[in-house]
This record gives structure tokens, sequence and C-alpha cells, in this order.
């Protein structure tokens, strides 16, 4: 049972900085690895990680972005390279959110919808009333909130799927979108909002360009890096992975999940903060937005089945696809072709790993007489595994 | 146990993987595979064998949508609402009634600007046809963008018994062609409006020239600024959805014919998209024109040029206002293609015409005048105070309520 819960430099979970590591090189002899405190060499640790799909996602992205600046050499002109991380930034931080309820064990279909309904609410009372600005930031958050606690209510206490119950709340949010709008927003609120999404600080040596939402996406990476590592991250994990072990341990896993989908919708109103000023005010903006999110968290190796992964990974997830989607704009494929196209590749940067995977684990002993080291691929306790 | 649960994992991640590449193609309501196959000859660029394997275009519709795009209508032109082009004529006499009539009206959706902002003239112009009493009162019943709502609705509307007259803004002329037969079957005058009913039954079809005439406008527009081998980019909304599969269908037979290079996008429509598109091609080299198969989809198009600091090309788009006043901000070489909204009103005319004995066209087409850089000041001056989502060829300027009324822009 403990196996499953710690993590192991073998596991494809690459933050073993905690000091939980149990880097259990079993001694010969020993019957049970023992705790020694210290970490492996960063060498080693790093030619562990790089073969999990966890590390191996930066191989991709590495490759990925070998060739799109191979196809655009402009790429490496002045702030052009941080103008792409910042159309990035929105789908990486919906990816974020997207993270922390996987890891729990669950899933947010309603980030899209979120995503769309807070473009047009900002939208529609921002307006060109600069005044605005702070108190509809204020609003939606409140929304985001009232959300996240809906998910996560429906899912913990009533007991709904999570995929049934966001899909659920998904097609409310819309359909009141789509209630108070008619299916088209008035239009794009002042630019001093749109900024946020927009512009960038000029004239940064090296960089060039700024843009804020690269700043904004920073800013969420360390804070959600933090987050994994606290208390609440390690029990959130734990919690996806043997939610009946964790409850046993006396903690509130619904609350735990709750917090989860709190999360994610906020992830989602930053990304839609983001949005409005990139793109602009429609009800089109953020829809696909979750599938592309889970595609990412899971391209980074993150289990769909919760309790492992390195939020990390899932953010070079959603820089892949991006990179991706871009490489095909340079590729000139044909547009009736691209969505067949996008989707083969994902499907294959998505099986390749895991069919590696696999193989990995039928050459390990499946019955090893002791859960030691050998055996945690985090598969074991399954019984008990049931979520709520 | 282990061993099912690899293996859900798996399949859900692939499910995952599919969904994407769905959601991805979600652009693609309706997914004509037809249009996809057609085009989908080779990876590459549009060319123009591509144009010629278009299952969309129709030369027939092409030629008459030509002639009568830049033909000479009858009637005033300060009132285009009630032009028409010369042909057959209904005799009104079957339909005249001595009492105002009620009218049932099956409308398609109010799910885009252009919808609503027809549907809010309509309105305009039912006040104005209570008040003549000729019309007593306008049941309506909005299907959705759903043909079953809307074959439903039709025969709630029949089995209901007391409608004058039906007006259908059919969602998809074959789906609801069935439904209309049996709206004319009750011999009450049908008039349909903008989108084909898939029959000809009808008592009137009333609409602007076409989706093709819109896609030659603005297309014909960068052919003639731009030169032989120029490149092009296209931003289309969703293949296999008729409106715009015609407009692009026609598009491409004019840069074909003009020797220009397109590189076309499916967008969704979605702001994000589009700039990121627009971006890598700023990047790729040399964009010489976009042409859109939307309104929407210029307004990111043209944000694109700005953030990336480069000279903003031609970006064609539609009446919209968002995009007009884009248009007048940035000083671009602009062109907007029109989709008459008026024929909203036009249609509750024809009625209004058909209950007091006067005769109307069998085909009732309507202009279809684009905005150029000539009249873009007058066309903005009109909608001052208007929102983004009005547009220009909404003609109620001669209504009551004008400009109040649009500039609240409340749905009725």
């Amino acid at each position: 049972m403990t196996a499953t819960i710690t993590t192991g430099p073998g596991n494809n979970n690459g933050n073993n900085g905690n000091g939980n590591g149990t880097n259990a090189t079993p001694t010969r002899g020993d019957a049970v690895p023992r705790y020694t405190g210290r970490r492996s060499p960063l060498a080693q640790r790093f030619r562990r990680g790089i073969v999990t799909p966890g590390g191996a996602v930066f191989v991709l992205l590495a490759l990925l972005l070998a060739a799109l600046f191979a196809l655009n050499p402009q790429l490496a002109g002045e702030g052009q390279f941080t103008r792409f991380i910042g159309r990035t930034a929105p789908i990486a931080i919906v990816a974020l959110g997207q993270y922390f309820v996987i890891l729990s064990g669950e899933l947010d279909l309603s980030m899209g919808a979120v995503i769309s309904a807070q473009v047009v609410l900002a939208g529609n009372l921002i307006g060109q009333d600069a005044g605005m600005i702070l108190p509809v930031l204020a609003l939606m958050i409140l929304v985001a909130l009232v959300v996240g606690l809906v998910n996560g209510l429906i899912v913990t206490f009533l007991r709904v799927p999570s995929f049934i119950a966001t899909l659920g709340t998904a097609l409310v949010i819309s359909g009141l979108t789509f209630y108070s709008t008619g299916g088209a927003p008035s239009g794009n609120p002042t630019d001093a909002f749109r900024a946020i999404g927009r512009s960038g600080i000029d004239g940064i040596p090296v960089l060039g360009f700024l843009p804020f939402s690269v700043i904004v996406l920073a800013v969420l990476i360390v804070l959600a890096v933090l987050l994994v590592r606290s208390p609440f991250g390690r029990m959130l994990a734990a919690a996806g992975d043997n939610s009946r072990a964790t409850a046993l341990t006396g903690a509130s896993v619904a609350f735990l999940r709750i917090r989860a989908f709190a999360i994610s919708a906020i992830a989602s109103t930053v990304a839609a903060v983001l949005l409005i000023g990139y793109a602009g005010v429609s009800p089109v903006v953020g829809q696909g937005y979750e599938f592309t999110a889970i595609t990412a968290v899971v391209l980074g190796g993150v289990a769909l089945s919760g309790g492992r992964g390195w939020v990390l990974s899932a953010v070079a997830g959603a820089f892949v696809l991006e990179v991706l989607f871009s490489l095909l704009d340079f590729a000139g494929v044909a547009s009736t072709w691209r969505p067949a196209v996008q989707g083969a590749i994902i499907l294959v940067a998505l099986g390749v790993p895991l069919i590696r995977w696999a193989r990995l684990r039928t050459i390990v002993p499946r019955r090893a007489p002791q859960g030691g080291a050998a055996h945690h691929t985090g598969t074991g306790s399954v019984a008990g595994r049931r979520k709520g | 146990m282990t061993v099912q649960k690899r293996i859900l994992t798996r399949t859900v991640v692939l499910a995952t993987g599919a969904a994407l590449a769905v959601s991805l193609a979600g652009c693609a309501p309706g997914g004509n595979t037809g249009a996809a196959g057609g085009a989908g000859a080779g990876a590459g660029d549009s060319s123009s064998t591509a144009a010629a394997a278009n299952p969309w275009f129709d030369q027939a519709q092409f030629d008459t949508e030509d002639t009568q795009r830049t033909a000479s209508f009858e009637g005033d032109p300060s009132q285009p609402y009630l032009q028409y082009l010369k042909g057959d004529m209904v005799d009104a006499s079957a339909y005249k009634l001595d009492r105002a009539g009620k009218v049932c009206f099956s409308n398609a959706a109010l799910s885009n600007t252009w919808r609503q902002t027809g549907w809010i003239t309509m309105n305009q112009q039912l006040q104005v046809l209570k008040d003549q009493g000729v019309i007593s009162q306008l049941e309506t019943r909005n299907a959705q963008d759903s043909d079953d709502t809307q074959v439903a609705d039709i025969d709630y509307f029949i089995s209901e018994g007391d409608c004058d007259g039906y007006i259908i803004a059919p969602n998809s002329p074959q789906a609801t062609a069935s439904a209309v037969q049996r709206a004319c079957d009750t011999g009450k005058p049908v008039v349909i409006f903008d989108r084909g009913a898939g029959t000809d039954c009808e008592t009137s079809f009333v609409h602007s020239v076409g989706g093709m005439a819109w896609g030659m406008d603005s297309a014909g527009f960068i052919a003639g600024k731009v030169g032989d081998g120029a490149h092009v980019v296209a931003l289309r909304t969703a293949p296999g959805v008729d409106v715009f599969e015609q407009r692009w269908a026609a598009a491409q037979h004019v840069f074909d014919d003009a020797g220009i290079q397109v590189t076309d996008y499916i967008t969704g429509a979605d702001p994000s998209k589009i700039k990121s598109t627009i971006t890598d091609e700023i990047a790729k080299g040399k964009v010489d024109a976009v042409w859109v198969d939307l309104g929407d989809q210029a307004v990111p198009a043209i944000e694109a040029f700005e953030d990336a600091g480069v000279d903003i090309p031609i970006v064609t788009g539609e009446d919209n206002l968002a995009y007009l006043r884009a248009w007048k901000d940035t000083g671009i070489d602009g062109f907007a293609s029109v989709y008459s909204a008026y024929q909203w009103r036009t249609a509750l005319i024809a009625m209004g015409d058909l209950f007091q004995g006067t005769d109307i066209p069998k085909d009732w087409v309507l202009p279809q005048i684009p905005v150029t850089g000539d009249e873009l000041d007058a066309v903005l001056k009109t909608n001052d105070g208007m929102p983004d989502g009005q547009y220009a060829s909404f003609g109620g300027e001669d209504l009551p309520g004008f400009p109040q009324v649009w500039q609240d822009r409340v749905m009725p």
C-alpha cells in the first residue's frame, strides 16, 4: 500500500525534491528498503526521469521546437519567442488547472464553458468603462469559486462521476451564457482591460518584448509548483491515487477535491482574462479548451486515473500542442486535412510512450514477494479504489 | 484487476485523444465529408485543381448571381427593401383579406448578430403594418438552429389552424422541404426568406442576391487590387455549411481566375485561432490580403497585424459595425460584402401586400450592395451609437424607433 503513495525515482513522478523520495535502492538482503533521506545524484535522476512519459514530453517539446525554429527562423527574432509563449499562456494555464483535478482522480469538462461565460461576462459588464474592471474581476473570481464549489459538491457528495457532472455544469453554464446574450455578445471591452492579454513590456534586454501573459503564466507556474509540494498537494495526489486510504488517514477527500475544482475554475477565469485581450470577445472563445487541456496533461505523462504526474510536464504538454498547431501552419497542411493530421500526431504522441511503458512493466516481475521498489509502478492498491 | 485498470486507463487516453481530434474538427457542424474529400487532393496550399474539385461550386448559380449583383433593380433605390428584379409576379387576388391577418413565422434561429439585427427590423416593420390594420398578430417560433424543431414548429402552426399566412426562414433547405410543402397544402400564402426551402410550392421567395455574389464581391475587390501571383490568406468559418461554402467556392473561383495564390484556414470563427494563424502567416512571408467568409473574423485578423507591428494589408469583411469601425480606425484598404439584413422586413411586407391584394414578385431578389471606402463614413454616421453587432444593411432608417431601438438592441 505504501509503495503506491510514496514516489520513487523510477516512477514517472519527477518532483521528488520534497524529501520523501524513498530512494529505495534496496541493499541486497534487506527485505524492506530503508529510507535514507538522501536524493540520488542529479544525473541519475535525470536519466531515470527522461525515460518516463513525464520526462519524455520535454524531449518531444525540444524536438518540435527545433523543427519550428527550422521552419520559421523569424521565431528567433527579438520578442518573437516571448510572443509565442504569450499566445500559449491561456491553454497552459487551463492545463495547470486541469492538472490539479486530474491529480485528484477526477476530470473537469466545464473549463471551456467557464472560459466562454467569463469572456462574455467581462465583455458585457466592463464595456468601455475602465472603472468597472476591478469590480467585474472580483465578480468573475466569485463566479469561478461558485462553479468550482458546485462541481466539487456534485462530484463528492452526490457521487456523480466527474465526467458527467462537469459535462452537466458545462451545459448549464453555456446555456446561461447563450440565454443572456442570445448567442452574440455586445462587443470588446475597453482596451485598458484588453491590455492584460494583448500588451506587454517593451524594450527589455535580450527578450525584447515581454507580454504580460508570460508574466502571469510564470507566476502561476511557480504557485502551482509550490502548491503541489505543499501538504495540500501531497494529500490531493494521495486522494487521487487511493481515496479510501487517504480518507482513513483522517483527511477530507471531499474538501480536497472541491478545492481542486475551485483551482481549475480559477485557472479558466485567468485564461479567460488573457483571451479577452489576445483574441477579443466571442462566444466561441474557449470552446474545446477542456479537451485540449486534458490532452496536454496526458501528454505530460500525468495519469488520468489520478495520483501521479508532474505539474511542469502538464505545462510542457500544452506547449507541445501549441507548437504542433503552429508547425502545421508552417508546413502548409491543407485546411481540410488538418484535424485528421493533428489527431493522428497526438494519438501517436500519446500512444508511443504508453506502449513502451507497458512493455517495461511486463519485464518487471509482477509478483514480487514484497511490495518493494521493483513494483512501484503505481498500479497497486486496486482494491478500494472507488472514488469518493 | 491491474491489467483491467491499465487497459481502462489506456482506453480513456485514446478516447481523449480521439475526442480532441473530433473537437478540433468541431468547427464543422454537420461535417460535410463530400467537401473535405474533394478539396483534399493533396497537402499544400489550395491550388487551381482544388478549386475545380470544390463540389460546392456551381457554374450556373455563379453566373446567375454574377449577373444579378450588378443588375438594375426595379423601384426606388432609397427604399432597397422594396426593390426587386423584373420577373414573374404572383397574383394576389386569391390571398386578399378584408381584415387584418395573423402571420405565423417559423424562424430558423436568432443565434448570430445578422439574424438578431434583421429580427429587430422585422419587429419595427410589424408595428407599422399593425397600425395600418394589415397584420393583426405575428406568432413566432424559434427553431434554435434545429431542423427537427423547425419541422415541429411548422406542423404546430398548421394544426393550430388559425394562421392566415406563413413566413418561414428555413434552417436547411432540404430538411424542412416536406414541412414547407404541408404549409403550402393549406392553401394559405407561404413566404420563404433567406435560405431556400428545397421546394417551389411557396408563394414567394424573398432573398438578397446570394452567397456566391457575397464571395465574388470581396474576392473581386482583392483581385482588382493585388497583382498576379499575389498571396491571399482565406479564413473560413466552417466546412460543410452551405452559407460559408458558397461564399468560399465563389471567392476561390475568382482568385483562381486572377492567378492569385490562396492559403485557406478553417477557424471556427475562434478569434484566438485566427490571431495565431495570421501571426504564423506573417512570419511565413508576404501576405497581400486577407479574405474572410464572415465579418466576425476580420477584426482579429486586423489585430494580428497590429500586434506584430507590421503594415496591415487589405482585410475584407462584412457590414457588421465591429469590422466597419476597425476599418475606419486603422485606415486599411477595406471592403465589406453584404447579405442584406433588410430582407427580414421585406418578408413581412410581402405578406402584407398579399393580404391587401397587391401583386408581388414570385422570386423577390433584393439588391446586395457592398460597402466600399467611398460610403464608409456615411454608413458609420447612420449607425452612430449602434453596438458592434449591428449590420449596416439593417434597413430600418425610415421605421419608427430609429435609431434608439437598434442602439438598445433588446431582442423582441
